[in-house]
């Protein structure tokens, strides 16, 4: 019921970032990604949420299973937090959105217009909708960045508790997370050296 | 509904393509001229084309925002198929700014002095033709996401597009207000709204998809 | 027997164009030549139009590839989408400019034309708004290839909007035959009995035809090989990079 990636091959911009990669993921693990800036880790975890195709490989992943958290919280600055929430676990027919909140710390903030919103409490709500999908792997773009070391702390606990009901985490981060059981991948090894010629990647056949 | 109350909490946008289409239909008489046998012979015509650019005015909004914000890569990966995403979001565009434009329709073709068998068809091919301009309006959108520059773009692209709903919206009017059968225009005009609506959605979201790679 | 599909490695149709090019365009040279020498200058005056009536010679071999153009690029677009042939992609983009620009020798031809036969340079007809409608259609493909930087992304890109244009161009003919009944003569040439063109004519008017296919196929070919080449120019640039 895991994630399974068998020697993955990803692109971006038609510059091909990594090869070879190859892990697995069981419920109730962590994976945390490390790499300079630029060496694919948001590519790679763009391509296992499915928003992009990968060069080779395959991954194996059951279905409805993830959750994509990226970048940018995709909050809705005229709705309220509440509202914001709603919507997803609309999208995903789930419900628990006070609980979500609750465990991110935001009750207080429920009915707040989220562009009056912090930099740091709109990553905590960004974060509240990864309970809301009720999927059982999140994959997670840098989920820590603008975040104080309080609510470091608890994304870790929500982490943390996640793991504990089975669930699992695929994360891209520069900064320790407070997660010292989480595996770690370095991906440098895995950069992407200059393909063969016929291997049907890349723009080669122009060469 | 997210799109909605986003749109009508957003305010601005909404009363936009409004008052686009208002000033439109003031500017027109100012430029030709006042005298009513005129006005009542371009008036499907103005009204028609004001409706389009109306329409065109607020077609960039459809996904910028959401691409800027991180939403749309969301949805792509939520389970929703993004066909739906892409009809929910023409359907909310239509709300916004095609139902609104039908509505006030009567009262600029008052002001433009259309003949007063003309309302109803006036009214009627609004009714029909706005619903296939949101969406081939939302597949313009939906190709031009990415891009720096878009709107004049989209415009370039949609346009077109947009010829054959025109001609027959406007010539269902037209030939209303002499009086004259619209059946032909009509029926024609309410095939490319269905065919619009029933395949559009595929396009756009197969270009929506591509933009996000 | 190698197969069609052979000719969409880059490396291949490059090689087959090398000497393929030369041919084609010291083809399309001569019979564009001899027909149009044939035609304005060895074909007798209409009795009614004079020796106006020569400008069909440019008229009708630019306007019939205008709409052969956009056909050919509907189907290489279709190709790409389906087989992911590169030279597929790149074919349809170096094929928009030429066709813009017969859509454009058509339509000025035509107004010149029409200047002294219906004593006006332009006329909403159908098929006049029709050429002007095909006219948009290719600049907007042109400007969306022009917009987008990632290579791939823009022939997928283009390829969609080719087949949603061809749909609503072919739309937006019936609607203006709908539109308006027009001054416009028939088809200028018919296989039915009883045509409307003699053969002093019709046989400068094939020739010129063929030379105009022709003139587009070289320049298809010329424009197809300096798309290979940028992309090739890309991949290296992408590969020193890398090393």
């Amino acid at each position: 019921m895991g994630l399974r990636v068998t020697d993955l091959a990803c692109a971006r911009g038609g510059l091909p970032l990594l090869e070879g990669v190859s892990f697995a993921l069981d419920p109730g693990q962590a994976l945390v990604l490390r790499g300079p800036n630029g060496c694919g880790k948001t590519t790679l975890l763009r391509t296992l949420a499915g928003l992009q195709p990968a060069l080779t490989g395959e991954i194996d992943l059951p279905p409805e299973a993830m959750a994509y958290a990226g970048h940018a919280d995709g909050i809705k600055a005229t709705l309220t937090v509440t509202e914001n929430l709603a919507f997803w676990a609309a999208i995903y027919g789930t419900s628990g959105v006070a609980a979500a909140l609750e465990r991110l710390n935001l009750r207080a903030l429920a009915d707040r217009a989220a562009q009056n919103l912090s930099a740091g409490q709109k990553r905590r709500l960004g974060l509240a909708r990864l309970l809301v999908t009720g999927r059982p792997l999140w994959v997670l773009d840098e989920p820590t960045v603008s975040l104080d070391t309080a609510s470091v702390a608890l994304f870790a606990d929500v982490v943390r508790a996640h793991l504990e009901g089975g669930g699992m985490a695929l994360m891209a981060t520069h900064i320790d997370l407070g997660l010292p059981e989480a595996q770690i991948l370095d991906l440098a090894p895995y950069k992407a050296r200059l393909p063969e010629h016929g291997t049907g990647a890349f723009d080669e056949a122009f060469l | 509904m997210r799109d909605l109350r986003l749109a009508l909490r957003a305010g601005g946008g909404f009363g936009l393509g409004l008052a686009f289409f208002l000033i439109l239909a003031v500017l027109v008489p100012l430029g030709v001229g006042p005298a009513p046998e005129t006005l009542a012979l371009i008036a499907p015509g103005i009204l028609w084309v004001g409706a389009l650019l109306a329409c065109l005015l607020s077609l960039d909004r459809i996904f910028a925002l959401d691409f800027e914000d991180g939403s749309l890569d969301l949805l792509a990966t939520a389970p929703v198929p993004l066909e739906a995403v892409v009809t929910i979001k023409a359907l909310a565009h239509w709300l916004t700014t095609g139902l609104p434009l039908v509505l006030i329709s009567p009262v600029l073709g008052l002001l433009l002095f259309l003949p007063g068998e003309a309302y109803l068809w006036l009214i009627l091919s609004l009714m029909l033709g706005t619903p296939a301009l949101s969406v081939i309006g939302t597949f313009g959108a939906a190709l031009t996401v990415g891009l720096k520059r878009g709107g004049l773009l989209l415009s370039l692209l949609v346009l077109p597009l947009y010829i054959p709903t025109l001609i027959f919206g406007a010539e269902v009017v037209s030939r209303g207000a002499q009086g004259l059968s619209v059946a032909t225009p009509l029926a024609l005009l309410a095939g490319i709204t269905a065919g619009a609506v029933a395949l559009l959605p595929f396009a756009s979201a197969l270009v929506l998809r591509i933009n996000l790679r | 027997m190698a197969s069609f599909w052979e000719y969409a490695n880059p490396l291949k149709f490059m090689r087959t164009t090398d000497w393929l090019l030369p041919v084609v365009t010291w083809a399309a040279v001569i019979v564009t030549t001899v027909g149009l020498v044939w035609g304005f200058f060895f074909t007798p005056d209409d009795f009614r139009q004079g020796s106006t009536v020569k400008i069909i010679f440019l008229h009708v071999p630019a306007a019939m590839m205008a709409i052969n153009i956009w056909v050919m690029m509907l189907v290489a677009s279709l190709i790409w989408l389906i087989r992911r042939h590169h030279v597929s992609a790149l074919a349809a983009k170096a094929a928009a400019p030429i066709g813009v620009t017969m859509t454009l020798i058509g339509l000025i031809t035509g107004a010149v034309w029409g200047q002294p036969m219906w004593g006006t340079w332009w006329a909403w007809d159908p098929r006049l708004t029709s050429f002007l409608i095909l006219f948009l259609f290719y600049l907007g493909y042109i400007a969306l290839w022009a917009a987008i930087e990632d290579p791939d992304t823009g022939a997928d890109l283009t390829a969609v909007l080719c087949i949603v244009g061809s749909v609503f161009a072919v739309l937006s003919r019936y609607a203006a035959i709908f539109w308006s009944q027009g001054l416009h003569q028939g088809a200028s040439l018919s296989l039915a009995p009883g045509t409307r063109v003699d053969w002093a004519y019709k046989a400068p008017l094939y020739i010129s035809m063929v030379g105009f296919g022709l003139v587009f196929l070289a320049l298809l070919l010329a424009g197809t090989r300096t798309e290979i080449r940028a992309r090739r120019m890309k991949a290296l640039v992408t590969r020193e990079r890398m090393a």
